[in-house]
């Protein structure tokens, strides 16, 4: 019999509440979050077609997550309610990417800290910008640390073996459908060395944030567009201007035809789109 | 804002399992920022500016909704290019009448509502849910209502289920009405509804629905001194969303100039537009 010790130094207690975290995330698939030449691709092993690990978070923010679904989960309403409500009591443009990460950083701290069990979650909060330079991507671990990441992120399981490969060939300016490849690549190594997986897009589940959208800039990629962005002998290289015809959610792009969209349809912008056509011509 | 070594952390109500609406949520966190939860010193009015017409009209496979853009403040015009339709989400409108001020900031929650429930969700509200939620808001407004201040909006949009536009409209109380063919609210709306009973056909098209929509606007202006006609001095015309399966646009402005024009045109010699 062996009785519970009566002191534990805070740094075993720390240790011990990392090693936990860590071993939790471990065991999930890997996501990869990463910079193309018209925004920010997200990236995740994850057959489920309901249960996702990315997410829109506001106009030109998102989010992905490995870890415990219930935890991350917690943590994506939080922000979306954190932006809502940001965006509803000052303006739609003072909702960043930075005070939501400062925002997840204090609570996955405070947790670990003072919780009884920390999250066993990683989470990337990016925000995409007018241009490449001004992209902001946020990877928070478990312990409430953040890093400010430039070009790629990698979490989960295997994180550590898919960030040297996008190291060695991730570059900036990279098309969406290389950025994917190079991306799907890395998803599909083994980590314990055995031979490389392919992942079909049913394994898949990719997002964009595109820059170029207006407004909401968060787009799911599915159906054949996805199967032409990930195969290397289709010229498919990047994802349509226009959301699809198709009547129901606008923010899934599968590629089945496009439809023009008028930017006024978006709730929200539309006085400043009428204030500038109302500028005539001298 | 807190203080303290964990200052910046999400609140607890953040964190909370409960519903996927932000009213609910705004309502419990920070009850202050909804319209409908300021107090009025009791037994007071006060005068504030009024948005005034709204027509709706459904077409074949959708649906039409135009406003006028004055907002009258007694005899005043306080404001002459205001825009009372708004887009609510990606299939559906809404237009005011009543006091601007508040109505405006509803349209902003109910906006906030719908594509918040959309993240949140991961899924569409049904469009008779969406109308629940427009209704619940009226509601919370009685109070400011019986104060003056109060808010008649009306709902227009595409049902994905039944591929239809369809009209819904609501009194002070939060009552929600489901409307057939058209519909109008506001202080020009008893002319604007005669005008819509001779104009309206089944089956218009979308071009033919826009111009009925406007063409009753016309003659709501004519007869209200609360609701703007066309204002060629300044080019202002109507705002007119039209909602169909492909989503919610705004006609834009040199398509309404044509249209506008024409009924102009047609109204020279016969101002009552008699067929």
């Amino acid at each position: 019999m062996s009785s519970m010790p009566f002191y534990v130094s805070p740094e075993q207690l720390m240790k011990d509440r990392a090693d936990y975290a860590r071993k939790g995330i471990a065991r999930g698939r890997s996501v990869v979050v990463l910079g193309y030449d018209k925004g920010i691709a997200f990236v995740a092993e994850n057959p489920s077609r309901a249960l996702h690990k990315i997410s829109e978070i506001y106009d030109r923010i998102a989010f992905a997550a490995v870890g415990k679904y219930n935890e991350f989960e917690n943590l994506r309403v939080a922000g979306v309610r954190y932006a809502d409500l940001r965006g509803y009591s000052y303006d739609r443009t003072d909702v960043t990417a930075r005070g939501l990460a400062n925002a997840y950083a204090q609570t996955l701290g405070t947790v670990f800290t003072q919780e009884s069990k920390p999250y066993e979650v990683e989470i990337v909060v990016a925000e995409v910008g007018a241009t490449a330079e001004e992209d902001q991507i946020y990877r928070l671990t478990y312990d409430g640390s953040v890093a400010d990441e430039y070009g790629f992120v990698a979490m989960g399981g295997a994180a550590d073996q898919i960030e040297t490969g996008l190291k060695d060939r991730w570059r900036p300016g990279l098309s969406l459908g290389d950025a994917l490849g190079l991306a799907v690549a890395e998803l599909g190594k083994d980590p314990s060395g055995g031979p490389d997986r392919t992942l079909t897009p049913a394994q898949l589940e990719v997002a964009v944030l595109d820059r170029e959208r207006p407004r909401r800039c968060f787009r799911r990629l599915g159906g054949g567009l996805l199967e032409a962005l990930l195969s290397s002998d289709d010229p498919t290289r990047d994802v349509p201007t226009e959301d699809d015809p198709t009547p129901g959610r606008h923010d899934t792009l599968t590629g089945d035809g496009a439809v023009v969209r008028d930017m006024s349809s978006n709730p929200q912008t539309q006085l400043d789109d009428a204030r500038e056509d109302d500028v005539q011509p001298e | 804002m807190t203080t303290g070594p964990h200052a910046g952390k999400l609140p607890a109500a953040y964190l909370s399992p409960g519903s996927s609406s932000f009213t609910e949520f705004v309502g419990d966190h920070a009850p202050e920022l909804l319209p409908s939860r300021r107090a009025l010193p009791p037994g007071s009015t006060l005068e504030a500016p009024h948005g005034t017409t709204i027509v709706t009209v459904t077409s074949d496979g959708g649906v039409v909704m135009a406003g006028d853009r004055r907002a009258t403040m007694g005899n005043i015009i306080a404001n002459r290019d205001m825009e009372k339709v708004f887009a609510a989400d990606e299939y559906s409108a809404v237009g005011i009448a009543g006091t601007a001020g508040i109505a405006i900031e509803l349209v902003k929650l109910f906006q906030v509502e719908l594509e918040h429930y959309e993240k949140i969700e991961g899924t569409l509200l049904s469009l008779e849910g969406k109308a629940n939620r427009l209704a619940a808001m009226i509601r919370g407004n009685l109070g400011m209502a019986m104060q003056g201040l109060s808010v008649v909006p009306m709902f227009a949009g595409y049902d994905l289920e039944r591929n239809t536009g369809r009209i819904f409209s609501y009194d002070v109380t939060g009552g929600c009405y489901e409307e057939h063919d058209h519909h109008s609210v506001g202080s020009g709306s008893l002319f604007a509804r005669g005008s819509l009973k001779k104009l309206w056909r089944p089956g218009l098209s979308g071009d033919d629905a826009v111009r009925v929509a406007i063409e009753a606007l016309y003659d709501a202006a004519d007869d209200d001194s609360a609701t703007g006609g066309p204002d060629l001095g300044r080019r202002i015309w109507p705002t007119v969303a039209v909602i169909d399966a492909e989503g919610v646009r705004f006609v834009t402005e040199d398509a309404l100039t044509a249209v506008v024009e024409s009924v102009i045109a047609d109204r020279q010699g016969n101002p009552g537009g008699a067929r």
